[in-house]
């Protein structure tokens, strides 16, 4: 293991300035199952590691009706998965974050590291994409915000500059009627990478026969994860058929851009693309209308 | 830079003292450090679980926690599930049921199995396998890995009456 510093940090002041201060060789350390694996095969270098786990901001849980829910980055998916509020309030989002690992991985990676890792496979990002969640960002500025769909620029790169660090992620009120679903396809049962994974939600009008606004989000298929912003346009003001959810689903396949790779070919992904999009959003109805 | 780092922990009920490298994992420093080689290097990169201790209640990767992360915290290890009364159950059931051929991923087994009746008591085969789906086993097939698991919990809950 290449050398390395360690420092269990107790402010997020104190993190933005040994950020600033190693400029650029200094490193988040919060569940490491990602990080400590990198920085073994030298696929990321790094001089220091700061240790975020002890900081409250960066491992508590907060939910308001009206402000939404918070979630420290360096919170562990168990916790967030174990979370009654998030269990009944946020279904779409355990979906997903259910799916990374093992328990033993469970037990220690996060939803920040999830983020800042920026795989184009990752499981949480379509779910937090399609829940119009954003990322809270320090640095030496003070705060800033950033819409998950824009934190990830490129595989393995992130939006954050140096000196930031990803505080928490924001999740809206999901508001009346409103349903999300997260699903994957693995050619194993459990334990793998997504070979195209899809999220989705909806907010359906009081009578839930017609879709007010929606949202669709594909892993798996890009250099990033995706937005597939038409096909929300497309659902949107429409009724709930078998036929407009099709329509929508061909328009998010369109969208994608797979590549092929030992995971799965191309046209394979494609072929996902539409099928896990209308399942998505048609679990993403039910609950919706539950 | 990269000096030695003095770290304090309470591993399987004792108070514990070592110096190791912020680079190292906790996997090395006990096996290499503390003379606690029950924990195996399987993968090194957290698939397979060989590894697997409970860090304050949690179920984890040694090679994927450092060393100094444990400042403080309580851990158990393979060595920490038997008591000098004898072996766990889950122990017992491993050699009853045959549920090991070379033994290397049995500790990582038996700490994960440990966990999970620590929380769930009662757990169903699904709940079993589900739990040790990141422990791997290249000898078994899982099947008496599984049916030894099920067997201890029910002899845990028969002495809990």
């Amino acid at each position: 293991m290449q050398l390395f510093d360690y420092v269990s940090a107790g402010t997020i002041k104190e993190v933005v300035s040994l950020l600033s201060l190693n400029n650029g060789a200094a490193r988040i350390l919060s569940g490491g199952t990602d990080l400590l694996v990198q920085l073994r095969e030298n696929r990321r270098r790094a001089e220091l590691l700061i240790d975020v786990k002890n900081l409250p901001e960066l491992t508590s849980i907060s939910y308001d009706e009206q402000d939404g829910l918070t979630i420290g980055a360096a919170a562990s998916c168990y916790q967030i998965c174990s979370d009654r509020l998030v269990q009944e309030i946020y279904p779409g989002l355990v979906d997903a974050i259910q799916l990374i690992g093992g328990i033993q991985i469970q037990y220690r990676a996060g939803l920040g590291g999830n983020l800042c890792n920026a795989s184009p496979a990752a499981d949480s990002i379509p779910a937090l994409i399609v829940h119009r969640a954003t990322c809270v960002i320090a640095g030496p500025d003070g705060t800033r915000s950033l819409p998950v769909e824009q934190f990830c620029i490129a595989p393995g790169r992130n939006a954050l500059q140096t000196g930031e660090f990803l505080v928490a992620v924001h999740v809206p009120t999901p508001g009346q009627n409103f349903g999300a679903h997260y699903l994957r396809f693995i050619p194993r049962n459990e334990m793998d990478i997504a070979v195209v994974g899809a999220g989705a939600s909806v907010t359906l009008d009081d009578s839930k026969q017609k879709i007010l606004s929606t949202r669709i989000a594909l892993g798996a298929v890009a250099p990033t994860p995706l937005l597939v912003a038409e096909a929300g346009t497309f659902l949107e003001g429409k009724a709930v058929t078998k036929e407009n959810i099709q329509e929508a689903a061909r328009i998010a396949q369109a969208a994608a851009r797979p590549i092929s790779d030992l995971r799965g070919t191309s046209e394979h992904r494609k072929h996902l693309c539409a099928v896990l999009t209308q399942r998505a959003l048609e679990k993403a109805v039910e609950r919706a209308r539950a | 830079m990269n000096k030695k780092v003095q770290v304090q922990a309470t591993i399987n009920g004792e108070e514990v003292e070592f110096l190791c490298e912020p680079r190292q994992s906790l996997l090395e420093v006990l096996r290499e450090t503390l003379g606690l080689t029950g924990a195996k290097e399987g993968c090194n990169n957290g698939n397979c679980g060989a590894c697997n201790i409970i860090l304050d209640g949690a179920l984890v990767n040694s090679c994927l926690v450092l060393a100094v992360e444990i400042e403080g915290r309580t851990l158990t290890t393979i060595e920490g599930i038997a008591t000098p009364q004898g072996l766990h159950p889950l122990q017992e059931k491993f050699i009853s049921h045959a549920a090991l051929q070379c033994g290397f991923c049995t500790p990582g087994f038996i700490v994960a199995s440990k966990a999970l009746l620590d929380q769930n008591p009662d757990p169903s085969e699904a709940d079993v396998r589900q739990w040790l789906a990141g422990n791997l086993c290249r000898c078994t097939g899982y099947d008496r890995i599984v049916r030894a698991v099920l067997d201890a919990a029910q002899v845990l809950q028969e002495k809990a009456v």
